[in-house]
């Protein structure tokens, strides 16, 4: 007999066996897939996340300067981006303005930035807003200002949801009704934002501009990139180690399952041993059968996680893994499988399961004929 | 601690890894202590018992360590994004000094636990447990090496800190840096490939004449490993910098990125096996002869010489291809 025919023979048993314990086998499958797809689901969503926030820095500034006052972050000159100019490498760069402003009436804060295509009283807003405020163009959009100023201008368009992520909080308004609404002076910006031509000069440009600002601070784009891969990987492995407690259950349940064993089981072991088999044949059909399980419910658990995430938009563990804001973006996640994240989930619970089981199918094969038979 | 998913898997495996090593580990002392197959006594029974039980968790663990390395490999590259001048693996694996130490490690425990496979698989072939003492000296190695390996792991993801500056592969593998990467990426084009091409066909050629001579068996099991370490420095002084089409950027590690199309997994995956087979052959060679196996063993070494021919040739050829049809020219 071939490696290929007994391997074959092999699965041919291991899966009329597990159907003959058809409830135990389901009740197995049933758990382990929930397991797979609790744990599938944070990863699936952590990297649709990350990369989302890849996408959408990428079209950013390279280097963003601001002013700093014993720590805290204060406004900076026109003067300033002038200081700037003439760095070679330096393809552009524009002195934005921009604040934030706590909205009482929806509870929650929007962000306003000076835009140089926008008429004076007109505005563009972000899908949040417009959502909070139930706003649509051509309406009219009122905001007073902390020191009791009003602002009225009409909503020219919402901007479009595909940059949601960053711009859900966004008001856009012409540069002259911010200064007025915020009372600040012609000349103070809230920062700089810098083009660089070649992304290898990015942090020797950084590193020339601080000489000629001293006291500003010079974020690059990378630094921004990093942050953000840093925190949704914490809150990712965070949300895991919290499941790390399901899954040591679920090792306990498969082995309980696997110790237990039926009289009918017994039964089969001894025939198969007084018919010939060994031990180790015992093992091999054994492990096949938790192979055949282990495989089904990953791939049940996997589409479930996927399901979750993609169709369903990850409801249980959007809160944690995003953050919390009244006006927290719509947007639509882009599916992506990644090779690591499935290795990673197949080591988190393939592993506990396989190393759960190994005792007690070891135990039952090498029990003797006679003793079983009895 | 970066508490990345990639992370905790390959923390989970090794630590599930060492805990089942280290009862395998007094039991093969107890074992070697007392095995005794002419007594029928009953202490002599529970250990062939347990025997059994020994293999599946020992085979389970060597299965883990073999994926393991590659995903250590692969989020590495990842986890490059996370470090100030990290530009893939080599950044990641230098922000902590247990990086390469850990990497060398897992290794180690990948060919260990590739030799030990092969023997256990030969050993359960024969009914008089020909190689059983042998099989469990082996057991006291590898558990060494796999709690070795847990522990710089976990020394090294403890360690790494998102704030730490490392420096990119092209300080280590530069021309002009210091160290054994920039002598490596130092060697001179020509020996390389002289030593690479001709290195592989010696070993080739040993193992043609493995499954018919024991001596050849032997010296293959010394080759292998020796191929192992020209091929790497094939690969940073020659080969990398054909790949990337770039004189000066010689590092190993970039081959595995996206934008090369994941080459090095093609180039690496055969050379791995290839050595790893080599090895086994050598060590099947090098001990005594069982009469027990002697229908079973011939066949065994023909199969592990095949492979180790396939990887070696796979890798040369890929090599080759890639030198010939880069648009550098070194020579």
């Amino acid at each position: 007999m071939t490696a290929l025919s007994r391997t074959r023979y092999f699965l041919d048993f291991a899966v009329s066996s597990l159907l003959r314990r058809r409830w135990r086998t389901l009740s197995l499958i049933l758990v382990y897939s929930c397991i797979v797809a609790l744990l599938g689901s944070v990863l699936l969503f952590g990297t649709a996340l990350r990369r989302e926030a890849a996408t959408q820095l990428s079209t950013g500034p390279d280097i963003v300067v601001q002013s700093m006052i014993m720590g805290r972050h204060d406004m900076l000159r026109a003067a300033d981006l002038d200081a700037l100019r003439g760095l070679r490498g330096l393809r552009r760069g524009e002195a934005r303005l921009w604040g934030y402003l706590y909205d009482s009436s929806a509870a929650a804060n929007y962000t306003l930035m000076a835009n140089a295509d926008t008429a004076p009283g007109e505005a563009l807003v972000g899908e949040g807003v417009a959502r909070a405020r139930k706003l649509e163009p051509g309406k009219l959009l009122f905001l007073v200002s902390p020191a009791g100023k009003f602002l009225k201008v009409r909503v020219k368009s919402v901007i479009a949801p595909k940059s949601a992520l960053i711009s859900s909080d966004l008001v856009l308004l012409n540069e002259a009704d911010l200064r007025a609404f915020f009372s600040v002076a012609p000349d103070l910006y809230t920062d700089l934002a810098l083009f660089v031509a070649n992304p290898r000069e990015v942090a020797t440009i950084a590193q020339k501009g601080a000489i000629r600002l001293p006291g500003r601070r010079f974020v690059t784009r990378e630094d921004l990139t990093r942050s953000y891969e840093s925190l949704f990987s914490w809150r990712e492995g965070l949300v895991l180690v919290i499941l790390a407690g399901a899954v040591i259950a679920f090792a306990i349940f498969a082995f309980d399952k696997a110790s237990g064993l039926s009289s009918e089981e017994r039964r089969e072991i001894g025939i198969l041993k007084a018919v010939g088999w060994d031990t180790s044949h015992i093992i091999a059909q054994k492990l096949i059968e938790g192979g055949l399980v282990s495989g089904t419910s990953f791939l049940i658990g996997f589409i479930l996680a996927y399901a979750h995430v993609f169709l369903f938009r990850a409801v249980l563990f959007e809160p944690v893994l995003t953050g919390w804001s009244t006006l927290y973006p719509r947007f639509r996640l882009t599916q992506e499988i990644d090779g690591l994240q499935v290795t990673s989930l197949a080591l988190l619970t393939i592993l506990p399961y396989v190393a759960a089981i190994l005792v007690p199918v070891w135990r039952t094969a090498s029990a003797d004929p006679d003793e079983v038979m009895r | 601690m970066i508490a990345h998913p990639p992370v905790l898997a390959l923390v989970l495996a090794s630590t599930l890894s060492a805990l089942v090593m280290v009862p395998t580990f007094v039991f093969a002392l107890r074992l070697l202590a007392r095995w005794d197959p002419s007594s029928g006594n009953e202490e002599q029974l529970k250990l062939e018992k347990t025997t059994y039980l020994v293999s599946t968790l020992v085979a389970f663990v060597a299965v883990v360590e073999l994926a393991s390395l590659a995903a250590f490999a692969f989020n590495a590259d990842r986890m490059a994004v996370l470090f100030v001048g990290a530009m893939c693996a080599v950044g990641t694996l230098n922000a902590s000094s247990y990086g390469f130490p850990t990497l060398v490690a897992k290794i180690a425990v990948f060919f260990a636990a590739f030799v030990w496979l092969v023997l256990d698989r030969t050993d359960n072939k024969g009914r008089d447990y020909p190689f059983i003492l042998q099989k469990y000296w082996g057991i006291l190695l590898l558990a060494l090496l796999v709690v070795l390996d847990a522990a710089l792991q976990l020394a090294y993801f403890l360690d790494l800190k998102a704030s730490t500056i490392t420096s990119c592969c092209g300080k280590l593998f530069g021309d002009a840096g210091l160290g054994a990467g920039a002598e490596l990426a130092g060697i001179e084009p020509r020996l390389a490939l002289v030593l690479l091409f001709g290195g592989l066909a010696i070993t080739i050629a040993l193992s043609f004449g493995t499954a018919r001579s024991r001596l050849m068996g032997r010296l293959l099991g010394l080759a292998s490993p020796a191929m192992f370490a020209i091929a790497i420095a094939g690969v940073i002084s020659v080969i990398s910098v054909h790949v990337y089409e770039q004189p000066h950027h010689h590092c190993p590690f970039c081959l595995l990125k996206r934008e090369y199309g994941f080459f090095g997994f093609l180039l690496y995956i055969p050379l791995f096996a290839a050595t790893g087979s080599g090895m086994a052959a050598g060590l099947l060679s090098a001990l005594p002869a069982r009469q027990s196996l002697s229908d079973v063993l011939p066949p065994l070494l023909g199969r592990l010489s095949i492979l180790t021919i396939s990887g070696f040739a796979l890798f040369g050829g890929l090599s080759l291809w890639k030198i010939m049809a880069s648009r550098l020219t070194l020579m």
